[in-house]
């Protein structure tokens, strides 16, 4: 029995390559393989929309609230929600306050649209500033090592002995009267607060990817042909070491919302403003904290911030799994 | 062993001074003492303020009073007052007359510790603990043995609850629930001698770590139900019962028994709102207090006493491990 070999120069299958490359697809690239696995999970894609979702109602507040926030409607406080008759309380329901009413009669539905516009902040702009310093850090540490490296690692392993809530408290407690603890209602110094806090896990994560990669072939590549050191850091590590940065991103993100959440509910959060020319009004938490004497009668003022929250930071966690399984398909359901 | 141990307790030097440090620096970067923060009552004259400070110290240099706090200084009477390294942790500004540790530490007549702030906070904590691993554990094991079935769905669906909604916010949820709909709890009992009161804040307590023990056994017992001992051990001819009690759940729970040590401490330090949800008598919520009335020292000292707890914790896991895995060994 003899087996057919084909080739390489046989002009059979010199054209059967041809035919192979007209067939063949665009490349795909590490990001849109990532990309095509995420929206093919389910919970990711319901936890994309919530965010989105939320997203719009922080932004456009002032269109889509029935109400204004700040409106006192005087003998209409701990109205019950609207499809409840009668609250515990005895009181009937207003047909245009949909979640009821606080003490001074102000619409619950509005101020929980407001209420989002600090959460999505918090959300996203100080993980920003978090995401740049921590990398930074993080590529210089790993890429150059000796002394600031060593700096790095003793500074974080301070910072993982402080327990971080505890740290926040302190900070809001002692520095809220100051004027920094003033700006933007309160709202920078938490920011600060939780960037000082926040870049050391980034700059660990991005340091220890930078040592393994800064070993590897392609490097000594780039530097044989001239690459400059801040070229090979930026152009050549720093977009093979960004999917555990971007599955950290989304890790953290429902925890700032929380801790921005547990300050409020601690009356150390956003400082309620009474400016209604103020981009940020109220917060969850600090509704929380002015519902929690109301609890029996009308419990709506507890719940929809509570109902709020939950539902953005189940959708940042959604987000965060998915994100994990595309980017790292070897950690599929182990965690 | 013993080496390692000892590097790690001398660890927590540098982790407390760092701690006190930046707790004393941001204590007094705020405006104002500690004597005129209450803007509603009636403010104490300057003269009053000068002896209070002169009799607190707050009239020397502040590295001399950092040095009082950590150490300790010389009275007025010529005697040594010793500081934190005597595990003094000053007086109180709010309750008069008493120091932290008394408040913190001290039982009411005739009680033990356990009836202490610290008592209570612990207890609380430790019911938590056994809570979330009694629900825990045998969770995570079942969703393992019935993976991707309806049941490991749903406990997927019950521990991403745990994991992501915080503690306040669920106990939001079943306080309206238990308590304000169905009337079966009181919210702030009046005493706490009985069981019962115990259960909800301990459930509410401990549920993200219950959420967090099933998620972590689950996937150590999926790990562990692929490995070659497993297979072995069904070739020789175990019962399946014995393979999955004496292979598998004994292996796959040493993860889960090194993070306890840390989860305590995080149940004790993370309970604060809870405490002062439900009233409980505990070392959080005079943690809470202390905030709203701005008592610095106290704010501090109780900080001190957590970071503690958490960095000893940590040291916990790693020693646990040795002892329960002896493939691990130290440096």
């Amino acid at each position: 029995m003899t087996t057919q070999v084909s080739h390489p120069t046989s002009g059979q299958t010199q054209a059967h390559i041809a035919d192979l490359t007209n067939m063949s697809v665009k490349p795909r690239s590490l990001w849109m393989d990532a990309w095509s696995r995420l929206i093919k999970n389910k919970a990711s894609v319901v936890g994309m929309i919530v965010i989105v979702i939320f997203t719009l109602l922080a932004l456009f507040a002032s269109v889509i609230a029935p109400h204004n926030p700040l409106k006192i409607n005087a003998g209409q406080g701990f109205l019950p929600p609207a499809w409840l008759e009668l609250g515990p309380n005895g009181k009937a329901s207003n047909p245009s306050f949909l979640f009821g009413t606080d003490t001074l009669g102000r619409d619950v539905l509005s101020r929980t649209l407001y209420g989002a516009r600090v959460s999505m902040t918090v959300g996203f702009l100080p993980t920003a500033i978090v995401i740049i310093i921590g990398t930074i850090v993080g590529l210089f540490a790993g890429y150059r090592g000796g002394r600031i490296d060593n700096l790095l690692m003793r500074l974080t392993d301070v910072f993982y002995a402080f327990p971080d809530l505890l740290f926040f408290i302190i900070v809001m407690v002692t520095l809220r009267q100051t004027y920094i603890g003033q700006l933007l209602n309160g709202l920078f110094l938490l920011f600060s607060a939780l960037a000082v806090v926040g870049w050391v896990g980034f700059a660990r994560i991005v340091r220890g990817q930078t040592l393994s990669l800064k070993e590897k072939e392609f490097i000594e590549a780039a530097r044989c042909m001239g690459a400059t050191d801040s070229r090979i850091m930026f152009r050549h590590i720093l977009p093979n070491a960004l999917s555990p940065v971007i599955i950290l991103t989304a890790m953290s993100i429902p925890g700032y919302i929380i801790t921005e959440a547990i300050l409020g509910y601690l009356g150390l959060g956003l400082i309620p403003s009474t400016n209604p020319n103020d981009f940020f009004i109220t917060s969850w938490g600090a509704s929380m904290l002015e519902g929690q004497t109301a609890i029996n009668a009308q419990p709506w003022l507890l719940l929809a911030p509570a109902i709020a929250v939950s539902l953005v930071v189940l959708a940042f966690t959604f987000l965060g799994d998915g994100l994990r399984d595309a980017l790292d398909p070897r950690l599929q359901g182990t965690q | 062993m013993g080496k390692f141990l000892l590097r790690r307790m001398l660890w927590l030097i540098p982790v407390i001074l760092v701690v006190s440090t930046i707790t004393f620096i941001l204590m007094h970067a705020a405006p104002g003492g500690p004597w005129d923060r209450d803007l509603s009552a009636r403010q104490v004259d300057p003269a009053t303020q000068n002896m209070l400070n002169e009799y607190y110290g707050l009239d020397k240099p502040l590295w001399r009073q950092f040095m009082a706090y950590l150490i300790g200084d010389v009275t007025s009477e010529g005697k040594f007052d010793c500081g934190l390294i005597c595990g003094d942790l000053g007086p109180s500004y709010r309750q008069r007359g008493l120091t932290i540790q008394q408040i913190l530490f001290r039982p009411p007549e005739e009680k033990n510790i356990l009836y202490s702030r610290f008592g209570y906070s612990m207890r609380l904590g430790v019911y938590s603990l056994l809570f979330a691993i009694i629900i825990g554990i045998p969770a995570g094991v079942i969703s393992a043995l019935k993976q991707n079935t309806m049941i490991d769905y749903f406990s997927l669906f019950i521990v991403t609850l745990g994991i992501s909604v915080p503690n306040f916010v669920m106990a939001i949820f079943l306080i309206i629930i238990f308590a304000s709909t169905l009337h079966m709890v009181n919210i702030v009992p009046r005493s706490w001698d009985e069981v019962s009161v115990w259960v909800l804040p301990a459930v509410i307590l401990g549920f993200g770590t219950m959420a967090r023990t099933a998620r972590l056994t689950r996937a150590s017992m999926l790990e562990t139900m692929r490995q070659d001992f497993i297979r072995t051990a069904r070739s020789k001819g175990l019962s399946e019962r014995v393979v999955i009690v004496r292979h598998m759940i004994k292996n796959s729970l040493i993860p889960v028994v090194t993070i306890l040590g840390p989860a305590l401490a995080g149940l004790v330090t993370g309970s604060f709102i809870i405490e002062t949800m439900f009233g409980f008598p505990g070392m959080g919520r005079a943690y809470v207090t202390a905030i709203g009335q701005r008592d610095y020292s106290m704010i501090m000292g109780t900080t001190l006493i957590y970071a503690v707890l958490v960095a000893l914790a940590n040291v916990s896991v790693d020693v646990v491990y040795v002892f329960l895995d002896p493939r691990i060994r130290l440096d």
